[in-house]
């Protein structure tokens, strides 16, 4: 059997297109591949069979000689917080566990009608809540990184973990990931991958399991920014049924991939050089520079004054949001019960929650409830909301003078599994360079820039104009061209 | 000025009440999911994936419901807020899937307006009122519990989840029971006019929630108690009552009234304590975040006043001075939608039956409307087959009436058969001798037989008895069986008499 599965999602669409193979050899190599790398814990669940009747469906167009769609024969990973019908749906906790929807999320919808095939259901941060992959209720999810010289289980990063790691680990071309406050730019960047948060609003949040609703957004991982841009195309687009949905046309990004960036600003933003970030990260941003400015872009300086407010705002705005969304799983009409003998309703629901949801999501659901509640709500909730309109104001000022924003994606590489555990503020950190881009409803994308000296991947972020999202894919194009990074993770698994 | 109080020992108490209204929207599906509103269909069978808060579902407004609420807002004459906002009102309870309900806390849909009560003496009501309204926000609603369908375990009915409800809150502007019931009647009027709710409180469509407080008149606002989900315009009066009394008891027993929700017991007409102020819930009301700001556009705006009708004061000012009807008939006739639609119909069919302008018909049409017709229905009980009872028919019997064709009595035996039995009132007029006599050869001749056989009486009359023109009335259309027109009558009997 020939091994399919170092091609990405380009690769395999024209190839299956053109004939040079089909689509079931394609979703057997990543079905085998899967089924090789339970050691990563990448997949909740995986789904063979998924995979190969959409690729015989694609085979089966192409024989008829009929259109195959944007993602024609691309088996791919998703993220296990987008619903999927009839295949279990857990966002990773026991309160979902064995939870079969009825119902196929609009994101997923729009990737099957596109041609895309189903690996299977990818790991995650329990409700998307954690930076590291360490929260799910089935089992951390391993990088398929190490660091040099070591053998410790490395970080895949969060929530996306399972998504980074199976397409870093090439088990999957490409996979869903969801991002909130950074969850796909993290471990993108941890695992040498691409992952682009599109605006706001792009991809419709029908079916996604919710976490922070004014934030969620998903979007597309994988390994190069053309794929990158063709699995976006897929996804996005207007969805009546989410209030919050942008009523725009999904843009041909993929055909109007420009690496050159004559004419165009780049931002630095001097508040992004913070204390405590890794002297190889603020030499990775120096590159990043220079590989724009050698694309013919122009770089200037630029303010984001109010960065250092962020992650604190974030960390009240996200839960609170989530406190209240996790309401819903309340042991009445789905997922786990927990009814002790004799209990009552509201014993039920202590029961029932007590149980099924982790620590991470436990302390966010608190944190939440407190800052909502009378007499706090002002000096938390209020207050963070203004902190995210000024972040979005500062954005809109910086973008007076330049066109894209590049900064780092994360202030470290990837730590081991375990190691950051008793220091959830030091966890929430990770965060600190995404969640301004978050806050504003922004286009951001990590793309892989370097090795840092322990051999681990460092990612370049890019936050461009809302509904810019050209823009940050046409930069993205320039340091991946000039970046050349080629660096796969030695198997282990 | 209300007069009503309360004599505690101390001296008099005045009482202050505010209503916080739940009206059910009309509409076909539910605020914020396309499921179906219809009342009385089996238990969780009108529930979508978004009522059942399934993980990842969203709501999305629906346009009506929002109609709804802003024609019901320019009807009370408030202040439409072009932007507007959905909060999280957060609790956990069984009948509430997503753990929240969507409601408007910090930025209504509809602020400030007004509407007013009649002066009803009789109720203590002495002169028309403006009772001040404080908002209008539309909201979900919850399910419904049911515990009596298994010995240990309560089901749940997600049928009402969702259903789109404008809660009215009124200031406290109420001073009486009297004063309360006149409020929820009118209300209920303005909303069964705009067609924003059937106002149908036994099916729930309409309930309130009673704030009740007391004071020694001059005094400030004392503290209130809220009494949640009365069903029907009497026990908000007994609630208010009750509650009114019970708290004069209290504050002259040296105690105090705690601020707290109460319940309604229909059985005894008491309330009593569901929860105090200590337990009360911290709702943690936020924006929610899954909805956009309401912003509504002029055009829509424009499009929902273009689409009001004629509202309950403006239509009894119409009655009363362009139509010249009492203002006890403008005021019976406008009072509900089918009222004044059943009246309005036969208005314009005997306007043109009778070829006499609305204005100039209208008194007879209301009288016909507000006390013949249904004394005829009542005297007939189940006998009286509605489906006759036409506006056609109706104004057939009007024009004759009008014509001096019948008399008022044979227009009730007429309409008798109609509804009996159907049939055109000309035929039946015709076919079975219920028309008066006008001929006045015939009238003239039983007239001259009366004078001769009653001489005394002529005599004592043109000497000035003129009282016993009655007499000569009654005798002559006794002589003619009561079928001889009175107004013939009356004019051929003052010609013989007097000439």
């Amino acid at each position: 059997m020939t091994d399919f599965t170092q091609l990405g999602v380009k690769d395999i669409r024209d190839g299956v297109a053109g004939g040079d193979f089909t689509a079931r050899e394609v979703a057997e190599s990543f079905n085998a591949a899967v089924a090789a790398a339970a050691e990563l814990n990448a997949f909740i669940v995986t789904t063979p069979d998924h995979a190969l009747a959409a690729a015989d469906a694609v085979d089966a167009k192409r024989a008829k000689g009929e259109s195959l769609g944007k993602m024609g024969g691309v088996p791919i990973g998703m993220k296990d917080l987008f619903a999927t019908k009839g295949v279990q749906t857990t966002a990773a906790s026991h309160i979902l566990e064995g939870f079969k929807p009825e119902y196929e999320s609009t994101v997923s919808q729009n990737l099957w009608d596109a041609g895309a095939g189903m690996l299977g259901k990818l790991n995650l941060d329990q409700f998307a809540m954690g930076s590291s992959n360490e929260t799910s209720y089935f089992g951390n999810v391993n990088s398929p990184w190490k660091k040099e010289g070591t053998n410790s289980a490395m970080s895949p990063g969060g929530s996306s973990g399972g998504s980074s790691s199976a397409v870093a680990a090439r088990i999957a071309p490409a996979a869903t990931g969801t991002d909130t406050g950074g969850s796909i730019r993290q471990p993108a960047a941890f695992t040498g991958i691409c992952g682009i948060k599109p605006t706001y609003g792009r991809c419709s949040r029908w079916g996604v399991v919710a976490f922070a609703s004014s934030l969620d957004q998903a979007g597309p991982m994988a390994r190069s920014v053309e794929d990158c841009a063709i699995m976006l195309e897929a996804m996005a687009g207007f969805d009546p049924k989410d209030a919050t949905s942008l009523q725009m046309d999904v843009p041909n990004w993929e055909a109007a991939l420009n690496a050159d960036l004559k004419g165009k600003k780049v931002g630095i933003p001097k508040e992004y050089r913070m204390d405590g970030t890794d002297q190889a990260i603020l030499d990775s941003w120096e590159q990043g520079k220079a590989m724009l400015r050698d694309a013919g872009a122009e770089i200037v300086d630029v303010s984001l004054p109010h960065t250092k407010y962020a992650l604190p705002a974030y960390y009240i705005i996200a839960p609170a949001e989530a406190s209240s969304n996790l309401a819903r799983y309340d042991g009445v009409r789905y997922g786990l019960r927990d009814l002790p003998d004799g209990a009552g309703l509201q014993d039920m629901y202590a029961a029932t929650r007590a149980a099924g949801f982790g620590d991470e999501v436990k302390r966010r659901v608190l944190i939440g409830t407190y800052v909502l509640s009378a007499g706090f709500y002002d000096a938390y909730y209020t207050q963070a909301q203004k902190i995210r309109t000024l972040v979005a104001q500062d954005f809109e000022k910086a973008f007076a003078e330049c066109d894209v924003i590049l900064a780092p994606t994360t202030p470290t590489a990837s730590f081991p599994l375990g190691s950051l555990d008793a220091d959830p503020l030091t966890m929430y950190l990770n965060d600190v360079f995404a969640v301004p881009a978050s806050l504003a409803g922004l286009p951001a994308m990590s793309v892989p820039a370097m090795l840092n000296p322990d051999g681990l991947p460092l990612g370049l972020q890019l936050v461009g104009k809302p509904f810019d999202e050209q823009g940050v894919l046409d930069a993205g194009l320039a340091i991946q061209q000039r970046a050349g990074f080629e660096a796969q993770p030695e198997k282990w698994w | 000025m209300s007069t009503y109080r309360i004599q505690g020992a101390t001296g008099e108490w005045e009482v202050v009440i505010g209503l916080e209204v739940h009206a059910q929207v009309t509409s076909n599906a539910k605020l914020f999911s396309g499921a179906s509103t219809a009342f009385g269909a089996e238990p969780n069978t009108q529930v979508s994936l978004v009522d059942a808060a399934m993980p990842g579902m969203l709501p999305v407004p629906n346009r009506e419901c929002i109609r709804q609420a802003v024609r019901t807002g320019m009807a009370i004459e408030a202040q439409i807020n072009a932007w507007s906002r959905f909060d999280r009102k957060n609790y956990f309870y069984a009948d509430l899937p997503q753990g929240y309900q969507i409601s408007q806390l910090y930025h209504p849909i509809v602020g400030e307006g007004q509407l007013t009560i009649e002066a009803d003496e009789k109720a203590g009501i002495p002169e028309d009122k403006v009772i001040g309204i404080e908002r209008i926000h539309v909201e979900q609603d919850a399910g419904k519990l049911m515990h009596d369908q298994h010995p240990t375990m309560s089901y749940v009915d997600l049928n009402r989840v969702g259903i789109a409800l404008m809660e009215i809150v009124s200031k406290p502007d109420m001073r009486s029971p009297a004063e309360a019931g006149a409020y929820v009647r009118k209300l209920r009027s303005i909303l069964r006019y705009v067609g924003s709710c059937d106002g149908n409180m036994e099916e729930g469509s309409m309930r309130a929630d009673v704030n009740v407080s007391v004071r020694k008149p001059g005094e400030e606002f004392g503290t209130r108690t809220e009494t949640k989900n009365v069903n029907s315009v009497r026990f908000v009066m007994q609630v208010i009552e009750y509650e009114a009394n019970r708290q004069v008891d209290v504050l002259e027993n040296g105690g105090t009234v705690d601020q707290e929700t109460r319940l309604f017991d229909p059985g005894t007409g008491t309330t009593r304590t569901m929860r105090s102020k200590e337990d009360a819930h911290d709702y943690r009301y936020f924006p929610d975040p899954d909805l956009l700001p309401l912003e509504l556009e002029d055009s829509f705006l424009e499009e929902c006043r273009a689409s009001l009708p004629e509202l309950p004061d403006a239509k009894r000012a119409r009655y009363e001075n362009e139509l010249g009807l009492t203002p006890y008939n403008a005021r019976e006739l406008t009072a509900e939608v089918e009222t004044f639609g059943r009246f309005e119909t036969l208005l314009a069919a005997a306007s043109a039956k009778i070829g006499q302008p609305e204005a100039k018909v209208a008194t007879q049409v209301a009288n016909w409307a507000l006390s013949v017709a249904p004394g005829v229905v009542k005297s007939l009980g189940d006998e009286a087959n509605m489906a006759n009872a036409t506006a056609e028919a109706q104004a057939a019997i009007l024009a004759m009436q009008d014509k001096g064709e019948i008399s008022g009595g044979q227009a009730k035996e007429i309409y008798e058969i109609v509804l009996k039995e159907g049939g055109e009132p000309e035929a039946i007029a015709d076919e079975r001798g219920l028309k008066q006599v006008s001929d006045t050869g015939a009238i003239e001749a039983k007239i001259d037989e009366i004078i001769a056989a009653n001489e005394d009486k002529v005599a004592e009359y043109r000497g000035g008895k003129d009282k016993l023109f009655g007499f000569f009335v009654g005798q002559t259309m006794k002589a003619m069986q009561g079928k001889a027109n009175p107004a013939v009558v009356n004019q051929l009997l003052k010609a013989k008499l007097d000439g």
